[in-house]
């Protein structure tokens, strides 16, 4: 065990890279998110030294990496991996207990996972192989309304009527759109249409029973899906701190208990 | 005969060439390359000389009768499978596309037809090869509406006869007037046949081969029973290509010898406790079609998860337990109209759930085949019924049997990880 024993834990996502280190009460130390671009492990690796530096620690400070996401193989330097569906779990059980339903929406798909009273995973679904109701759906539709990414949330929340839009594909959605556009619809109402359907998306893949609770990057972004869950469900959701980092934050305490065990 | 030799799973994976994994290698696998290869050579013979005549087959079609008939009998569905599994099937599809065959529909059918469009086949490497021209066309739609439309376009590309069976479809019970319907479309097959060929019908011939196709089947359902024995001596991935003679040799006692042979390998290493794997964990049943081109990969990752797919849906639909010789025109329509694939979605439940009880099955892996609603039993609600039923859980990994455009490979890989990892938690 190293002298600090502190526990890494690397999600790289599709769309973004996000990397946390966690001390042995639990407690988050520094954490690092970006792009993950065309080279995922010397992102993660980048991150990992940056917080080093950041905390004025030496590697064998880290005393386990854990990868999660789908470039989880390709972290070399982990010394273990798991899936994401495993590690969103336990990030949230960090927060809640069971039972859960988690709803992860994330830059290319989507998880739902099932938690029973002991925390125990009793049941995912992942979307197809199809962008819609994703966080890469919102960026194709922000870029045609030409409204920065990070504005998307902000925007939509001026909407006075949001549009419906009903297309199940991303490229017909956005000739949707221009339909729309000609009909003079707003652009704050189309960006709550498009906020809309990606809830849509998601409410057809599952039932949503119980206590709901939201993660990733998305929903860290744009709380407005928040408040569109709880309206289409008639009930409150919760959101973990830093949702964007309950997938690392999982593979950190992953790491953690594996070094324990070892022990 | 049961040796613990690893199978190579060569480049599997992305891994590199000469990469092992430890998943045993079945020794009948010889035996078999020989008869199938006996069952080609025959094929290509009959394509060269024009005797004996050639007819085509849907792959549970009424092939007894044909082979009594004297038919030499060729399976445009295997040779879609050949297709998937050499992954030449996704860049032939295009060109079926590209004539009004709709990326929609089954890609068996527009894989196959792209080939005969592009006169591209895995078949052509094989010795002595000739293209098997058919004389007479032969469907069932016992199994789907798509094979009449897939045999129609070779009716009009050689102006040959297309003859079929109406099989009715989401049967509950299967009764007498079921039964009926279908024997009467095959007695009614005859006269046809029989003036394509110039023979006389020949009625013990018949029951001959109704007699070989049932001894047949019921070795075939022997080999994949002892998946029930803990560890399984064999898995699906095997069972998808060893099923080859269940599927083109019926009525033909070389298949009977060889699953004789495999049976003894199987049975040698329940005895002596050897598994397909050296370690079986998890044992897992696979509903819906093979996704043809990943064979290899899924079969590698599971063997690395410990997990082990003890038994299927798919490998067991050549199992046909009606076959009688005392009854031949009667007991094969039964026996071709009781198969899982005819029946209602209640009566699949019950049978998969007397599956999960036979062979202690862990846990399901349903394959959404883009193209194939036929075999993808996951769209009216069946798994999360089955769940509850019986507790055991379920994944669904969309995909295809051959298009492989509709297969996202890290996303069913993460799928599986994650299901076993919850499996492994449970």
């Amino acid at each position: 065990m190293g002298r600090a024993a502190l526990y890494c834990g690397i999600d790289v996502g599709a769309a973004a890279t996000k990397v946390i280190v966690i001390d042995r009460a639990g407690e988050i130390r520094a954490r690092r998110v970006g792009r993950t671009g065309a080279g995922p492990a010397r992102i993660a690796q980048r991150y990992r030294d940056e917080i080093l530096t950041e905390l004025d620690l030496e590697l064998a400070d880290i005393s386990r990496t854990c990868a999660t996401g789908y470039a989880r193989r390709d972290v070399a330097f982990a010394d273990c991996s798991r899936t994401e569906i495993s590690c969103h779990s336990r990030g949230c059980l960090h927060f809640f207990s069971g039972p859960l339903t988690v709803v992860d929406i994330g830059g290319q798909d989507n998880k739902i996972i099932r938690l029973d009273e002991h925390g125990k995973r009793v049941g995912f679904k992942l979307n197809r192989k199809c962008a819609a109701g994703t966080g890469a759906f919102l960026e194709e539709i922000a870029t045609l309304l030409e409204v920065p990414l990070e504005e998307m949330n902000g925007v939509a929340q001026q909407a006075v009527a949001p549009v419906v839009l009903g297309s199940f594909c991303t490229v017909f959605t956005k000739t949707e759109i221009l339909t729309n556009f000609r009909r003079g619809d707003r652009i704050p109402d189309i960006a709550a249409g498009a906020f809309e359907s990606v809830v849509r998306r998601i409410t057809e893949m599952d039932p949503l029973e119980g206590e709901i609770l939201l993660t990733g990057g998305v929903v860290a972004h744009n709380p407005v899906i928040v408040s569109i869950f709880e309206r289409r469900l008639a009930r409150p959701v919760k959101v973990p701190p830093e949702p964007q980092f309950t997938g690392a934050l999982g593979a950190a305490l992953v790491a953690q208990s594996e070094d324990e065990q070892e022990a | 005969m049961c040796a613990t030799t690893p199978q190579a799973q060569a480049g599997a994976s992305g891994k590199p060439a000469g990469h092992e994994t430890p998943v045993r290698k079945i020794e009948s696998s010889k035996l078999m390359r020989r008869i199938m290869g006996e069952y080609f050579s025959e094929l290509f013979e009959a394509a060269r000389t024009g005797s004996p005549k050639l007819a085509w087959c849907t792959s549970v079609g009424p092939a007894e009768i044909l082979v009594a008939c004297g038919f030499r009998v060729y399976f445009p569905e295997n040779h879609g499978a050949m297709l998937g599994v050499t992954r030449t099937a996704t860049g032939l599809i295009p060109h079926a596309n590209a004539i009004g065959y709709s990326p929609e529909i089954c890609s068996y059918l527009t894989s196959d037809i792209g080939s005969h469009l592009k006169g591209e086949s895995p078949m052509a490497k094989m010795p002595d090869y000739e293209f098997p021209k058919p004389d007479v066309l032969v469907y069932n739609t016992n199994q789907c509406r798509e094979v009449q439309d897939w045999l129609a376009y070779y009716q009009r590309e050689f102006d040959v006869p297309l003859l079929g069976i109406n099989t009715p479809q989401g049967l509950g019970e299967v009764t007498d007037v079921h039964i009926e319907a279908v024997a009467k479309q095959m007695e009614e097959l005859v006269a046809p046949l029989t003036g394509i060929t110039g023979e006389k019908f020949d009625y013990d011939r018949f029951a001959e081969v109704v007699g070989l196709s049932k001894t047949l089947t019921d070795r075939w359902k022997a080999v994949l029973q002892c998946g029930a024995a803990r560890p399984s001596p064999l898995n699906f991935f095997d069972g998808t290509i060893h099923m080859g003679p269940a599927v083109v040799m019926r009525g033909d006692p070389r298949a009977i010898e060889y699953y004789d042979a495999l049976l003894n390998e199987l049975n040698e290493c329940i005895a002596q406790h050897v598994g397909s794997l050296p370690e079986e964990r998890f044992r897992l049943y696979w509903d819906g079609m093979p996704i043809w081109g990943k064979l290899r990969d899924h079969s590698t990752l599971l063997a690395s998860l410990k997990a082990c797919v003890v038994a299927s849906t798919y490998c067991n639909s050549w199992i046909f337990d009606a076959f009688d010789a005392e009854d031949p025109f009667r007991s094969l329509a039964r026996a071709y109209t009781e198969l899982f694939i005819v029946r209602s979605d209640a009566w699949k439940e019950g049978y998969m759930q007397r599956m999960i009880d036979l062979f202690g099955i862990d846990g399901l892996i349903y394959h959404d085949a883009k193209t194939c609603p036929s075999n993808s039993n996951n769209r009216y609600g069946l798994p999360d019924r089955l769940e509850r039923r019986t507790g055991v859980p379920y994944i669904v990994i969309p995909g295809d049997l051959n298009d492989l455009r509709c297969f996202s490979e890290e996303q069913a890989r993460t799928n599986i990880e994650a299901f076993i990892e919850q499996l492994a938690e449970a």
